[in-house]
């Protein structure tokens, strides 16, 4: 499979930081909670970055981004460039819902009840047969309702589910994802990943050429699995589109320091960084500027 | 390489079988579960072996390890039939719902020199095994009193139709949320030999509690208090929390840091200093193969692998040591019948988990109704 190899942005925005994900400290993540619990304090801080030309957002599929798209969807002038690059699933949704109603339980409360009879019927079909294409073609398309009308040119699977998925030894999963977006929503697959090395080879073998892979790159090795020196050599060496998320190790590593270490490495396409004030969201971007494109 | 076979698909079961099938000392040689959609599945997909029925897979001679993820009701026999068969086993946390069956199945594990390990895998979170070692250490001076907490939002509306809201089948709040805590009270500072003042409440479920609160007594004269709660959704996930405190200060630990208040004396590590230091997961971590949801699933079925390997059969999460936190669970169920008897004033809103037999009055009341 060839896929298009379109120019992504340097720079995306990610949004653990607006729900209360910190993998530092909890005492931080409930507080980055509190602050942003009114939808309006999170488009506060996008029109901030976009406004200083960070124009990818890119966010879990968790329920609260809806109201987010409601709004660019309003606004198509303010937001003429922005793009949304949503991460699928909200994975916290699905493991709770196999907790409280058990493997199938949360499998029938995911597919669709209602709406479309075709959607109804390839669902029970799709139980029925055990046809994981097609049970997974649903429940990725009931994940994408909420971006209707909006550019979303990468679809992201979340890294929960890709690295089961790569533990399981399911790598024709990848392939069923990866379809169905391209086909579908004429957007490009994504993959995040903890285990970059791995899933690379998975994704080659499987026919997904020079895809998106976006994982933890950090000069401390923090979730690498695989080690820094084989994470370097691979990106150094083999045809795919890095994206770096976890940059500064959850702030473990200076800004300088961590933002140096991964434009040093020509081969990654797009850094995602996730930040609350304007100040941070200016300076690192300057620094990625800076580092990047020589200033 | 060890010939492994997994039992049970649920959550926890899905969750080992990537681990294990992606380590690079294990063969995975089949995998079962009662429900023949989830495993047949599976096999569709991956062509790993499946069975319905667990005895199937044992009998099949060709194995060296077990893990066992099914709901606990299950766990004391499967874990006998695995002893029985020579295996080395990992169950899944709680261990037993009868601690006497668990202290026997210790027992005969130790017996046949078999590995034997229970998953709670708080013991392998970088953050809590640096508690460990500082309080070994004695950085905290003589340890006081300890505070362990465990919450998150599994129990959220007045239904739920899996296990885990059935008593008989192991579930509420004491054996999924609060036996973590436990089994951290036990791992950091001892395990206690009392317990007092028990409240096991009800907020939405039916069958089971979604509190539990108790006081703990050590036989040195430490005193703790457990605090668990599965209904609160204010935290995003299960979030366990410890607090200790000693002579020579505070230790508060959770997995994403340590916070340390050092009062008179730096013991355990020079780089410490008096007042506050702060100890975060990206330094305590350390780097596992495969990596899903969190380093200490994979640290602590590597850990199972490698005493294997090694013929080491004490674990850092044996089976000895989840049968001390199935005891304490134990004891806490026992006494929130004597506190629910001893309890001199009640608010009108409470309810108990436990049924309260009816007292005159109310059967007189019920009769005349």
């Amino acid at each position: 499979m060839t896929q298009t190899n379109s120019a992504m942005e340097r720079i995306l925005l990610g949004d653990n930081q607006f729900f209360g994900v910190n993998h530092m400290s909890e005492e931080k993540a409930r507080a980055q909670s509190i602050r942003f619990q009114d939808d309006r304090s999170i488009i506060e801080v996008l029109d901030i970055a976009y406004d200083a030309g960070i124009r990818v957002f890119m966010c879990t599929t968790h329920e609260r981004v809806a109201a987010i798209c409601d709004h660019v969807r309003g606004n198509p002038e303010r937001y003429k460039d922005f793009q949304f690059f949503p991460c699928m699933p909200y994975a916290h949704k699905y493991a709770d819902a196999v907790t409280e109603h058990g493997m199938i339980g949360a499998l029938k409360r995911f597919l669709p009840e209602q709406g479309a009879l075709n959607a109804l019927f390839k669902g029970g079909m799709s139980v029925a047969t055990k046809d994981m294409e097609g049970i997974a073609q649903l429940l990725i398309d009931a994940e994408m309702k909420m971006f209707a009308g909006l550019s979303t040119p990468v679809i992201f699977l979340q890294n929960v589910v890709t690295d089961l998925l790569l533990g399981l030894g399911f790598g024709t999963a990848f392939r069923m994802f990866a379809d169905h977006v391209i086909q579908r929503y004429g957007a490009e697959p994504g993959f995040i990943t903890m285990n970059m090395p791995h899933l690379l080879d998975v994704l080659e073998e499987v026919g997904i050429s020079n895809p998106i892979i976006c994982a933890n790159i950090n000069k401390i090795g923090f979730r690498m699995c695989g080690g820094v020196k084989r994470y370097e050599e691979t990106i150094a060496t083999r045809n795919f589109r890095p994206v770096a998320m976890s940059v500064l190790a959850s702030g473990a590593i200076p800004p300088r320091e961590a933002i140096a270490y991964v434009c040093g490495q020509r081969a990654i396409r797009s850094i995602v960084f996730g930040a609350s004030s304007r100040a941070n969201i200016v300076e690192t971007k300057r620094l990625i500027d800076e580092m990047s494109y020589g200033g | 390489m060890i010939r492994l076979a997994l039992i049970g698909l649920g959550k926890m079961g899905i969750s080992h079988l990537a681990i294990v099938n992606s380590h690079p000392d294990v063969r995975l040689v089949a995998v079962c579960d009662t429900n023949a959609y989830v495993s047949s599945t599976l096999n569709k997909y991956t062509g790993i072996k499946v069975f319905t029925d667990y005895r199937q897979v044992l009998a099949a001679g060709n194995l060296d390890a077990v893990i066992i993820a099914t709901p606990p009701r299950f766990h004391g026999e499967m874990v006998r039939a695995a002893l029985d068969q020579h295996l080395h086993v990992f169950c899944e946390k709680p261990f037993c719902l009868n601690a006497d069956e668990g202290a026997e199945l210790a027992a005969l594990a130790k017996d046949r020199g078999l590995v034997n390990q229970v998953g709670y895998h708080c013991r392998f979170v970088g953050a809590f095994k640096e508690a460990k070692r500082l309080v070994t250490a004695g950085t905290l001076g003589r340890v006081h009193h300890v505070r362990a907490e465990s919450y998150g939002p599994v129990v959220l509306r007045p239904k739920g139709a899996s296990w885990r809201a059935q008593r008989t089948e192991g579930g509420g709040c004491l054996y999924d949320y609060a036996s973590h805590a436990i089994d951290l009270v036990t791992y950091l500072v001892g395990t206690p030999d009392r317990v007092s003042g028990t409240v096991l409440n009800r907020i939405f479920s039916q069958d089971v509690e979604d509190e539990v609160y108790t006081t703990l007594y050590f036989p040195d004269g430490m005193t703790g208090q457990l605090s668990s709660n599965w209904s609160d959704e204010s935290y995003r996930k299960l979030s366990t929390k410890m607090t200790i405190w000693g002579t020579n200060g505070r230790l508060t630990v959770d997995r994403q840091e340590v916070q340390l208040f050092l009062r008179d004396n730096v013991v355990g590590n020079p780089a410490l200093k008096l007042g506050w230091n702060v100890l975060y997961t990206t330094e305590l971590t350390d780097e596992v193969w495969y990596y899903l949801r969190g380093e200490e699933y994979s640290a602590q079925i590597d850990h199972f692998i490698r005493c294997i390997e090694t013929k080491q059969t004490e674990t850092i999460s044996s089976f000895a040591s989840a049968v001390e936190t199935d005891q304490i669970v134990s004891m806490i169920v026992e006494d929130s019948g004597v506190a629910r008897n001893s309890a001199t004033k009640r608010g009108p809103h409470q309810e108990r988990a436990v049924p309260r037999k009816k007292g005159i009055f109310r059967r007189v009341r019920a009769l005349l109704a």
